[in-house]
């Protein structure tokens, strides 16, 4: 566990200032953006996807390649993903309070290596308190001269525009996005035709990438894409913010290294679990993911590659520990209960599956529950989510749906006596 | 004619002027009209219609679609509390029905003053410092039933002109989600987000 910080380095080791452009300038700050005025969109695009980085809003896909598909149209936009809202992730949020600086420099160099003259940084509404800081961060930067016309006394203009969401977690899907940004109903889009990069806002090609894979940035340029590369042992490279939640004794954020396992980032990291318990599951990537428990997978190495073949995902980073003393049912109740409440409702198996998915388990927990009711949650999951698969094959538009299943095959395949004891019982065993 | 003061009148001016299509000027023209009326009207929507060159009917598509955008009358204080996965591990449910009872309304309803409106809400992103509140927006990490009944006695006593999310947190509040060190002089005014641009922030100074 002894990769160096990156993203979260300056706000470490300065928590009194590191949000200001005093302490971000006197910190190697912007150094990284004028290099990056002075290198082509290939060598950037190139640096970029050899360095391996991979998207840190959840579908980690790699961040170059991404930049690479930007069809020649232009204008073209960048939009930051801030629109944090997977269950058990608060990470971007500490990136945007405590070092929007390093965000903004990795916004300029996303810019310029994707000739974007115009470019927006999506926040969710709940946010009001990093909006304001980012705020701060962008008038200052407009200041100095480096975001507006002719950024770094060069010819190169970039105008920053801070876009608050309403409070809909479909909005961090990033076709929803676009459509929230155009001032839509923020529904997700069909892909194809309306891969962003094509066609993305305005019709554009758009660049969408989250708070956390836009810091890495100016570190990539600094540190080059081989040594970036090397951090780590593992295939996945960088460091890697996690969001430790739940039953733990020290929840928070922590920025490490990737493969190292989950026994040590429960125990060591998270200190383990409260009043001495045991562990019963935890949640790897955000509410979407499928669960673990600890007979199979604590000694899994965290990468992308170890947790998909176990069947689930690292998504946005977010862990949610539960300890020996929770309901099952009524932790999948309220994690579907999320994604029943933030369905857009384009799509019948997820506007209607979600719905019918969340008053089954209530009536499960609540000792109403009858014997056909796992067989139910199968089948009206197997509707969202074929055969209940990860990756999911989806029905649906969006990977929202597919999501609220995760749940269900965590029941089906480590919990089915526990359902079978509320039901016979005729109520929760956990009181 | 507008129906919004010269002064919204020329923030909504310098609004529609930041994005490449006025049409994306819906959103934070909604917040606007929230605060012009202190939630959202018919004729608040029309008014941004107006603005947008679009039908009320499309702005009202929009304002449909999230749940900050409120269009019935919202107390001054919005008391959000989060019962999402790692706010209900923590207790988050027992904050809620702390909260009710101290307002005298449940989750979903405006007290009879028009003081206090109290929700339940999905994830807030403060799952480290769970459970969660937020006072329209500006949040309280590590609440107890019994300090979330205190925060409800506060603000129906003290009556705020501005809710600060620092002097909340060490009021009302536990264990954060990271440490923060810095501290800020403002806060919100309504029940919507406080943010420079949209007006809709106080300075803690000015109160």
């Amino acid at each position: 566990m002894n990769a160096p910080l990156l993203v979260t380095k300056r706000m470490t080791e300065y928590p009194g200032d590191s949000h200001t452009i005093d302490r971000y300038e006197a910190t190697g700050g912007y150094v990284q953006a004028k290099r990056a005025i002075t290198m082509t969109r290939d060598d950037l695009v190139e640096e970029v996807k050899a360095s391996g980085l991979l998207g840190r809003g959840g579908a980690a896909f790699s961040a170059g390649l991404k930049w690479s598909f930007l069809a020649p149209a232009r204008p073209s936009y960048l939009i930051v993903n801030a629109d944090e809202s997977e269950p058990g992730t608060f990470k971007d949020r500490q990136l945007l309070e405590r070092d929007p600086h390093q965000m903004i420099e990795g916004i300029i160099i996303t810019a310029i290596a994707n000739e974007v003259r115009q470019a927006f940084i999506y926040i969710r509404g709940e946010y009001a308190k990093p909006a304001r800081r980012v705020q701060a961060a962008v008038d200052e930067a407009y200041g100095r001269g480096y975001l507006g016309h002719g950024i770094f006394g060069s010819n190169q203009d970039l105008d920053l525009t801070i876009h608050l969401g309403a409070g809909a977690y479909i909005c961090g899907e990033e076709t929803a996005l676009i459509n929230s940004l155009e001032g839509l109903r923020g529904e997700p889009r069909l892909k194809p035709p309306y891969f962003p990069a094509a066609i993305g806002l305005y019709m554009k090609p758009t660049i969408v990438n989250n708070v956390e894979t836009i810091s890495n940035l100016p570190h990539i340029l600094e540190m080059g894409a081989t040594a970036y590369a090397g951090l780590t042992d593992s295939a996945d490279t960088g460091t890697f913010l996690m969001s430790l939640s739940g039953h733990v004794n020290k929840p928070g954020n922590y920025e490490l290294p990737h493969g190292i396992t989950w026994r040590d980032l429960i125990y060591e990291t998270g200190g383990g679990i409260r009043e001495g318990k045991d562990l019963k599951a935890w949640i790897p990537g955000g509410a979407s993911a499928p669960w673990f428990i600890p007979e199979k997978h604590l000694d899994l190495e965290i990468t992308k590659d170890a947790t998909a073949a176990a069947g689930s995902m690292l998504g946005s980073g977010a862990v949610i520990v539960m300890d020996e003393g929770t309901c099952m049912i009524r932790a999948a109740e309220r994690i579907v209960r999320f994604f029943s409440h933030e369905s857009c409702g384009q799509c019948t198996p997820c506007r209607e599956g979600t719905t019918w998915m969340e008053m089954t388990l209530r009536r499960i927990e609540q000792g109403q529950g009858r014997d056909v009711d796992l067989a139910l949650l199968i089948d009206v999951s197997d509707g969202i989510s074929i055969g209940l698969a990860w990756p999911p094959k989806m029905t649906t538009i969006c990977p929202l749906g597919p999501s609220a299943v995760s749940p269900i095959i965590a029941l089906r395949d480590f919990f089915r006596e526990e359902v079978e004891e509320h039901v016979t019982g005729g109520g929760c065993p956990f009181g | 004619m507008s129906i919004w003061s010269e002064e919204t009148q020329e923030r909504a001016r310098a609004i529609v002027a930041r994005y490449p299509q006025r049409r994306s000027a819906v959103m934070p023209l909604l917040y606007l009209a929230m605060v012009e009326e202190g939630h959202l009207s018919g004729s608040g929507m029309e008014e941004v219609a107006r603005w947008c060159e679009i039908t009320p009917a499309q702005v009202l598509a929009v304002a449909s679609f999230y749940t900050m955008f409120k269009r019935e009358r919202t107390g001054r204080y919005l008391i959000s509390c989060c019962t999402s996965i790692s706010c209900m591990l923590l207790g988050g449910d027992g904050v809620l029905e702390a909260v009710e009872d101290a307002a005298g309304v449940p989750q979903g309803e405006t007290d009879e003053d028009g003081l206090v409106s109290v929700e339940h809400v999905e994830c807030i992103g403060a799952c480290g410092g769970a459970p969660a509140v937020q006072v329209n927006y500006e949040l309280i990490e590590g609440v107890t039933p019994e300090k979330a009944r205190e925060l409800v006695g506060w603000l129906k006593a003290a009556r705020p002109e501005v809710v600060n999310t620092d002097e909340m947190q060490q009021l009302f509040g536990g264990e954060r989600s990271f440490e923060w060190a810095i501290a800020e002089e403002v806060g919100a005014v309504g029940p919507y987000p406080a943010l420079q641009a949209l007006g809709t922030i106080g300075s803690e100074a000015g109160a």
